[in-house]
């Protein structure tokens, strides 16, 4: 673990005193990268503190009967409509849709809900739908929808049985 | 964005005025989760800036605009599987990849690629769900872009049975 961190500290500093030198020697290439990583460091810092800290007072106050109820073992397909608009309705795609997710698989969700949720959020927000379906049109936009959201419902319950029957935990952190 | 730290932030003043105490503890496991998931998450976002260089717009529509759709196909779901393109880039780039002719199959496996698929998020992914299912996942949903690639070619009328 230490020899990583090392390697990790190796590589940014590499990185960061390219993008540096990139800059003094008026070198393109690193200027380019450099811009990359700003305008998408920016965009993930707007939405991802209020992502955590949405995630902490979720894991302070909804108890973990409630989720146990609607999106638990039990739930059956109401927890599946349940997750999907709850995915359709936070921003932030796959990046964000990963801790959210493990919060909820924490507090009793069942995995196929829980990957579900995963795939719903990548692919049925509804700000980014509404905006795909300006520029690509409704037709394409329908089309991906409804081909897609079954397909992932589908490949969620199995891989989730899969995983059940194998005692696969989720792990934060390894 | 705006609307995020608003509700966010009412959330956290209604929590607040409720409960004291259980507000703080909600700031604070923000606060570890998040230092705990960082280190992670500036590799993967160097990563992608040095990938967004490698693969501009100017060569992803050349590559998507000029060979065979079945060819097309492929790289557009290797490109879509391998970037992370935020959704405000990723669909005017795929507006403009329409008007030049570029066919609805092809962006369509882009776009839902781009979407579902992350290999540059899999240090990510991993962290959580461990690299077994992040594999299987990925997979999976590289799968299901394919199909929905084609029955989006069978529908535009750009691929026949």
């Amino acid at each position: 673990m230490k020899k990583n961190v090392k390697l990790k500290i190796a590589f940014i500093s590499i990185y960061l005193l390219f993008l540096i030198v990139s800059f003094i020697c008026g070198y393109n290439p690193g200027k380019e990268i450099a811009f990359n990583l700003i305008s998408f460091l920016l965009e993930m810092l707007k939405i991802l503190p209020c992502v955590f800290i949405l995630i902490g007072l979720f894991e302070v106050w909804v108890k973990k009967e409630v989720i146990e109820k609607h999106l638990g073992e039990k739930s059956g397909i109401k927890g599946y409509v349940w997750v999907i608009l709850l995915a359709g309705t936070i921003a932030g795609g796959l990046l964000v849709a990963f801790p959210v997710a493990y919060s909820l698989y924490n507090k009793g969700a069942k995995l196929s809900i829980v990957f579900t949720y995963i795939g719903a959020a990548a692919i049925c927000r509804i700000p980014m739908t509404l905006y795909e379906a300006s520029f690509m049109g409704v037709k394409f936009t329908a089309i991906r929808l409804l081909v897609s959201l079954p397909l992932v419902i589908i490949t969620s319950i199995l891989l989730g049985e899969y995983l059940t029957k194998r005692n696969y935990k989720m792990v934060e952190g390894k | 964005m705006y609307y995020t730290y608003t509700i966010t932030g009412l959330i956290l003043i209604i929590s607040f005025i409720i409960n004291k105490q259980k507000t703080l503890k909600a700031i604070r496991i923000a606060v570890v989760k998040f230092k705990k998931i960082f280190p992670t998450f500036i590799t993967m976002i160097i990563l992608i800036s040095i990938i967004l260089f490698l693969f501009p717009d100017e060569v992803i529509s050349n590559y998507l605009g000029n060979s065979s759709k079945f060819i097309s196909v492929l790289l557009a779901s290797l490109f879509g599987s391998i970037t992370l393109m935020p959704g405000f880039l990723a669909f005017p780039l795929c507006g403009i990849l329409l008007t030049k002719g570029v066919p609805y199959i092809v962006l369509s496996a882009f776009t839902t690629t781009l979407m579902m698929v992350g290999i540059i998020t899999f240090p990510i992914e991993k962290e959580y769900f461990g690299a077994e299912v992040t594999i299987i996942r990925n997979i999976i949903s590289f799968f299901i872009a394919l199909i929905v690639a084609v029955i989006t070619g069978i529908f535009f009328g750009e691929i026949f049975l």
